[in-house]
C-alpha cells in the first residue's frame, strides 16, 4: 500500500520548475490518448480503429516516461500513476484542444491534426534541451510523432477531398476547433523559467511554422482556413472546459474508488 | 452435372480425401468439395467476429484501467485483437468471400461469434480473468487448430497463438497481483472468477454427443480435437493455476482423479449456454448495436476514403495520359 497520496497538496499547486514545465508538455498527451482510447473497438474501420490505437499507444507512451521524470524530480514518494489518477481537474495543463469530444470521427481526426503539428515541432524544440532527459525523451517520441502527422494530415485531405459529406464534415471540425489552437503557444510562468535556463521550448516561435504547416495540409485538402476574432484559452492554467471533469471521473475511477491499492 | 463432370467430381474428391489423410495442407488454389469451403468460411469467419466483438468488453476498461501501465498493455491487446481479425478476415478471404459479405453477416446476426463475449466485464478483476481464463481457453483450442487441414487457417494460428499466450500472461498476472492484494482486491477477483469459470467451459461448445458440426469437420480435419476433449484439456490446465491464485472454482463437485488423471468437472448448464447462443443473453444485444453503430457511424468515412482514392486515380491516369 502507498502512502503518499495521503500527503496534503496546496489545493491548485502552481509549480513553476520543471515539474510544471513537463506537465504542460505531457498532460495534453494524457488527455488526447485518453480520448482516442475512448474509441478504439468503435473505429469507422478496422485499419482506422488500429491506427488511432497506435497513435494512442505512442502517446501513453510518451507520457510515462515525462511522469516518471517528473516523479523523479518531485522525490516525495508520488509515481506516474499518482501524477496521471490523483491529480485533480485544476492542476492538470493540458490545452482545451485536447480534451474536446469525439463529436465524431471529423472531430477526432482534426484535433488529433491540429496537435500533431505542434507536438512535432515542440519535440524538435525540445531536442535541443539542456536537460538531457527531456531531450532524450524529444528525440524518442518525435520519430513517432512524425507519423502521426503524415497520419492524420493524409485523413484530413482524404476527408476534405473525398465526398460532398465528409469535406462538409471536417470544415465544421476545422471551423470549431481552431480557436483552441492559439493556446498551444501560450506559456505559463514556468515556462518562461525554464525557457530563460534553455530548458524549456519557446512555443512562440513555433506559430509561424505551425499555422503555415497546417495551412498547407488544408488548402491542399480543398479546405477554408477559418478567419477568427476571439481564441479560447485556460487548460494551460488549469481552467479546463465542462469536459475534462468527466474525462478524469472515467479516468481515475479506480484510483478515486480504491485508494493507495495496487494493480 | 453430367455423367463425366460427375466421375471427374468423385475423382477429384478421392484425391482431396487423400491428401487431407496424409496431412497435407489445402491451399487456396486447390480444389475442394464445396461443403469443405463452406465450413472453413463459417468456422474463420466466427472466429474473426469474435477477435473484433471481442474488441468491446475488455474496451470497456481501457479507459479506466487502473495505472499507466495496465492502460498502455490493455490497449495494445485490444489492438492485437483487431490485428487477429483482420488476419482471419484475410484467410477467410481467400475462400471467395469478401470481408464485407462476412462482416455485414456478423452485423445483422447472421453470423455467430464467440458468446463469451456476451457477457459484461463489470470490474477491472474481469479483465484479468478474461486474460486468464478466456484468452486460455481460446488458447487450448487455437493451439489444436495449428493442425487444421486449411493452410492460411493453420498458418493465421500459429501467429495468433503467439500472441495470445502473452494475453493470457498478462490476464494471469493482473489476477495474481489482486489475488495477493487487500482483501477488497482478493475478493474482486474471486468474484470475477466466480462469473467467468462456467461461461469460459461454454466456449467448447455443445457436448460431442450434441454438436451438430463435428464429425465432418473432424473428418476433413477441420476441427482437429472434439469439444469434450478440449474442455477437459482447459480444465486440467485451469485448475492448478487457480490454486497457486488462491482462488476456489466455482463447482463444488470438482475433483481429480487420479486414475484417470483428469479432474472431474459438475454439470454445465445447457439451458445457459443456449439461451446466450441464441441471442439472449444479458450484452448480446448491446454488443452487436455497437458494431452496428460504429459501423453505421462511419460509412461517410470509408465512402470518403473510396471517393478519395478514386479521384487520386484519375489524376494518375491524367498524368500519365
Amino acid at each position: 500500500m502507498r502512502t503518499s497520496q495521503q500527503k496534503k497538496q496546496m489545493p491548485y499547486p502552481q509549480d513553476d520548475g520543471p515539474v510544471g514545465l513537463i506537465y504542460g508538455l505531457a498532460d495534453s498527451s494524457l488527455i488526447l490518448a485518453q480520448r482516442l482510447s475512448e474509441l478504439t473497438g468503435h473505429g469507422p474501420s478496422l485499419e482506422v480503429d488500429m491506427g488511432l490505437t497506435n497513435i494512442a499507444l505512442d502517446l501513453f507512451g510518451q507520457v510515462r516516461l515525462y511522469y516518471q521524470y517528473a516523479a523523479e524530480l518531485l522525490a516525495d514518494g508520488r509515481t506516474e500513476d499518482d501524477l496521471a489518477f490523483l491529480r485533480t481537474e485544476r492542476e492538470f495543463r493540458s490545452v482545451l484542444l485536447a480534451e474536446q469530444p469525439n463529436t465524431d470521427f471529423a472531430y477526432t481526426l482534426t484535433r488529433q491534426f491540429l496537435y500533431d503539428h505542434f507536438h512535432f515541432l515542440m519535440l524538435k524544440e525540445l531536442q535541443r534541451s539542456k536537460d538531457n532527459t527531456l531531450a532524450g525523451i524529444a528525440t524518442k517520441g518525435i520519430k513517432e510523432v512524425a507519423y502521426h502527422k503524415v497520419y492524420t494530415s493524409d485523413w484530413i485531405e482524404r476527408l476534405g477531398d473525398g465526398t460532398e459529406e465528409s469535406h462538409r464534415r471536417v470544415q465544421k471540425a476545422v471551423l470549431d476547433l481552431w480557436p483552441y489552437t492559439q493556446e498551444l503557444f501560450y506559456k505559463t510562468e514556468a515556462d518562461k523559467k525554464m525557457i530563460e535556463q534553455g530548458i524549456g521550448v519557446d512555443f512562440e516561435r513555433l506559430k509561424a511554422p505551425y499555422y503555415k504547416a497546417v495551412t498547407t495540409v488544408l488548402k491542399q485538402a480543398r479546405l477554408k482556413v477559418p478567419e477568427v476574432a476571439y481564441f479560447q484559452k485556460g487548460g494551460k492554467e488549469g481552467v479546463h472546459t465542462e469536459h475534462m471533469g468527466h474525462l478524469l471521473a472515467t479516468m481515475q475511477y479506480m484510483q478515486r474508488t480504491y485508494p493507495g491499492m495496487e494493480w | 452435372m453430367s455423367e463425366q463432370e460427375q466421375m471427374r467430381e468423385r475423382s477429384l474428391e478421392e484425391e482431396f480425401t487423400k491428401r487431407i489423410a496424409q496431412d497435407e495442407k489445402i491451399e487456396p488454389k486447390d480444389w475442394m468439395p464445396q461443403r469443405y469451403r463452406q465450413m472453413n468460411i463459417r468456422q474463420i469467419s466466427q472466429h474473426a467476429h469474435s477477435e473484433i466483438v471481442g474488441m468491446l468488453p475488455e474496451g470497456n476498461w481501457i479507459t479506466r484501467a487502473p495505472s499507466l501501465l495496465r492502460k498502455v498493455t490493455l490497449l495494445a491487446k485490444v489492438q492485437d485483437e483487431a490485428g487477429h481479425g483482420l488476419y482471419l478476415y484475410s484467410a477467410a478471404e481467400t475462400l471467395g468471400i469478401s470481408r464485407d459479405e462476412m462482416y455485414e453477416q456478423m452485423l445483422c446476426g447472421k453470423a455467430k461469434y464467440s458468446s463469451i463475449f456476451n457477457y459484461p466485464t463489470l470490474t477491472w478483476a474481469d479483465i484479468g480473468a478474461i486474460g486468464w481464463l478466456v484468452d486460455g481457453a481460446a488458447i487450448v483450442n487455437q493451439v489444436s487448430l495449428t493442425h487444421t487441414s486449411y493452410g492460411p487457417y493453420a498458418r493465421a494460428m500459429v501467429r495468433i497463438c503467439k500472441e495470445e499466450s502473452f494475453h493470457q500472461r498478462q490476464g494471469y498476472q493482473i489476477m495474481y497481483k489482486m489475488a495477493n492484494g487487500t482483501p477488497e482486491q482478493k475478493a474482486m477477483a474471486q468474484d470475477a472468477l466466480n462469473r467467468w469459470w462456467w461461461p469460459s467451459l461454454m466456449m467448447f461448445g455443445p457436448r460431442d454427443a450434441e454438436s451438430t458440426h463435428t464429425d465432418q469437420s473432424m473428418a476433413w480435419k477441420i476441427k482437429i480435437k472434439s469439444n469434450d476433449t478440449l474442455r477437459q484439456m482447459f480444465v486440467d490446465q485451469a485448475v492448478p493455476q487457480a490454486d497457486i491464485l488462491g482462488l476456489r472454482i466455482p463447482d463444488p463437485h470438482l475433483r481429480y482423479n487420479p486414475e484417470t488423471a483428469h479432474y472431474e468437472f459438475g454439470a454445465i448448464d445447457w439451458e445457459e449456454f443456449w439461451q446466450v447462443v441464441k441471442g439472449h443473453g444479458i450484452c448480446n444485444k448491446q454488443r452487436l448495436a455497437d458494431k452496428n453503430k460504429a459501423w453505421k457511424e462511419g460509412e461517410w468515412v470509408r465512402k470518403a476514403a473510396v471517393a478519395y482514392a478514386e479521384k487520386q486515380a484519375k489524376k494518375r491516369v491524367r498524368k500519365a495520359g
